[in-house]
């Protein structure tokens, strides 16, 4: 590497990010090169289309219950079916897409912006306060997380943005523990000294100098968390804890078919599992190639 | 060593202390508060403000926690409204029909997933690799209720092999003498465990493979299995002590969720139908003893490790 000239010194770009030509072209080259991210994004679009555009096209009724049509089987009116309320399956697998993608994404959102602003302070402030932040992650990390879920999910109201926020609340450690990490092996580097050296401030350090940096960490770690946040989110749909009627949701959908396991209703039971398994395979596929990606880029430089 | 045991059980302790601080907020946090929870939505203000007097919820909080604390350092977990029963009792009777399926179905993981991995490792980007890896990938973004209601709808239902429900008795005893009704369960919670055992064993056997040792035993014109078996995964066991350490959190929450889903009357279940019935103690006491298990887990597994590997030392 050669001496960075006095410009780049007084004009900090977000670090090294782009100085060296680019994270975010070594990563995008690496990652479109990888066939499983690309299936990931093709199918993440596909069911997001489905959910969100699906609904403009074919038009069901996901508030008012028909019982004179319950548990029909899939035919040219219901393509999949009616559930015991008679609500259309494929209609109630978009309502249910929506809700699912949204609490996913959101709560993937907030978590990691908590996470980062955690885990930057504690490994940056370093010290007491790094100990007592560290040790607050561990605590609420050895609450077994669906217990907590459950707990929680007893004593407030369920609506989409509590169920946002409570997964988001157990959802923010491990990027916490990953940025303090990353922040605590960069703040050390000499760009970091030089721009201490130069008078920069902690937040500015912070928010230009390390948190660019650690940004393909981030992301990568984000984009696990929507994925996880997807299930977590099913699972207290499943058990009840989720969304109040008439809202929809996959783990819902399954929660009511399950009654019917011994009619053979199979397509209360197929869809929206199905739905579910693909979406968190997309968002595993996408994680794991950006990992790669950002592989790629850390052995180049 | 001394010293990082000290040290260690001190941080445990603290964790620990730090989680009866969390929960026992929770519970004040609660609309109307216990009272409210154990009477009904209908009680009196009067009725309310007598049932707080009486078990001390009108003290001032801190000595609330302290009394709470205390209790809890003498066994009194509390007792169950709903189930007219004390926490502890509960306990006794379910832990073990969960530890025997928990521990059932980590023991099946184990045995099954390292296998794998080696196997992945050994034949790496060939067809079995491949097919492996790709299981591995559905079992893991599989919601583990949807995979108890196929192995349901396949094996009980369509196929009528096995019973849908796992074994319903009230002891350990009934459970074992039903192994029928608990294959199901038990490979409902397994084949989880197995991909990300089987994913971790790859790498760790890949890494390893590369490795000095390795060739040496090669180059003295071993056999192949005898260094897969007596060399490779021996050394590449080790950092499975700190996976299973880690998974316990995994475990106990799939656990919950399998209970549910094949109502196995464990502890999992008995925290899934507090958490219906609000029965806060039960919920209370749950969260702990969850949180003690992953903590002391992870502890265990840590020891295990300089055990296992004098390498590592310990201070």
């Amino acid at each position: 590497m050669t001496a960075p000239s006095l410009d780049a010194l007084t004009l900090p770009q977000g670090g090294e990010v782009r100085a060296d030509g680019g994270l975010w072209r070594a990563m995008s080259r690496a990652f479109t090169a990888n066939r499983l991210a690309v299936l990931g994004i093709g199918l993440i679009v596909v069911i997001v289309l489905f959910c969100f555009l699906g609904p403009l096209i074919y038009h069901t009724d996901q508030v008012y219950t028909n019982l004179a049509a319950a548990n029909l089987p899939p035919s040219a009116a219901h393509p999949l079916g009616t559930d015991y309320l008679g609500y259309d399956e494929l209609g109630r697998l978009m309502a249910g897409g929506q809700s699912s993608i949204e609490v996913g994404l959101a709560a993937a959102v907030t978590a990691s912006a908590i996470g980062v602003i955690w885990g930057a302070l504690a490994g940056y402030a370093g010290g007491v306060l790094d100990t007592v932040m560290m040790r607050i992650v561990d605590v609420v990390l050895s609450i077994p997380g669906l217990f907590i879920l459950l707990f929680v999910a007893t004593i407030i109201p369920p609506t989409l943005g509590t169920m946002i926020a409570i997964i988001a609340l157990f959802a923010w450690l491990i990027p916490a523990r990953l940025v303090r990490g990353e922040v605590l092996s960069l703040r050390s580097r000499e760009y970091v000294q030089a721009v201490t050296v130069m008078g920069g401030r902690g937040p500015q350090i912070m928010l230009r100098h390390l948190i660019p940096n650690a940004v393909g960490v981030i992301v990568v770690q984000a984009t696990f968390q929507v994925a996880d946040a997807i299930l977590i989110f099913a699972v207290l749909s499943y058990l009840g804890f989720g969304l109040s009627a008439p809202a929809a949701s996959w783990g819902e959908m399954l929660s009511s078919g399950t009654a019917y396991l011994y009619d053979g209703y199979w397509w209360q039971i197929y869809p929206p599992g199905v739905a579910i398994l693909l979406i968190v395979l997309a968002f595993n596929f996408v994680g794991d190639a950006l990992r790669d990606a950002l592989d790629v880029r850390l052995r180049q430089t | 060593m001394t010293g990082y045991l000290l040290r260690r059980i001190g941080q445990t302790v603290v964790v620990l202390l730090g989680v009866s601080v969390i929960v026992f907020a929770l519970t004040h946090l609660l609309p109307g508060g216990p009272a409210r929870a154990i009477l009904g939505i209908r009680a009196t203000p009067a009725a309310i403000a007598a049932f707080n007097h009486a078990h001390g919820y009108d003290r001032p909080v801190s000595l609330q926690y302290l009394s709470y604390l205390n209790s809890l350092l003498h066994g009194d977990l509390g007792f169950s409204y709903t189930q007219n029963q004390s926490v502890a009792s509960l306990l006794a009777q379910d832990i073990p029909k969960s530890a025997y399926l928990s521990l059932l179905a980590l023991a099946i993981s184990i045995i099954v997933g390292l296998p794998l991995g080696i196997a992945q490792a050994v034949r790496r980007n060939r067809f079995l690799d491949y097919a492996v890896t790709t299981g591995a990938f559905l079992g893991y973004s599989m919601p583990v209720f949807w995979l108890g209601l196929l192995l349901i709808t396949w094996f009980a239902v369509d196929l009528s092999l096995l019973p849908p429900e796992a074994p319903q008795t009230a002891t350990l005893g009934g459970a074992l003498a039903d192994p029928a009704a608990m294959v199901l369960p038990v490979a409902a919670l397994a084949i989880v465990s197995i991909a990300s055992f089987s994913r971790f064993m790859r790498s760790a056997a890949i890494e390893n493979l590369a490795q000095d040792y390795i060739r040496t035993a090669r180059a003295k014109g071993l056999a192949e299995r005898t260094i897969l078996v007596r060399h490779l995964l021996r050394n590449a066991m080790l950092p499975i002590i700190t996976l299973i350490g880690l998974s316990i959190p995994t475990l106990v929450a799939g656990n919950l969720v399998v209970e549910q889903v094949f109502n196995y009357p464990g502890v999992g279940l008995l925290f899934f139908n507090a958490a219906l019935r609000r029965d806060y103690p039960v919920e209370i006491a749950l969260t702990l003893l969850g949180s003690a298990l992953v903590v002391v887990g992870n502890l265990v597994a840590d020891l295990a490790y300089g055990v296992a590997d004098p390498r590592v030392r310990l201070a």
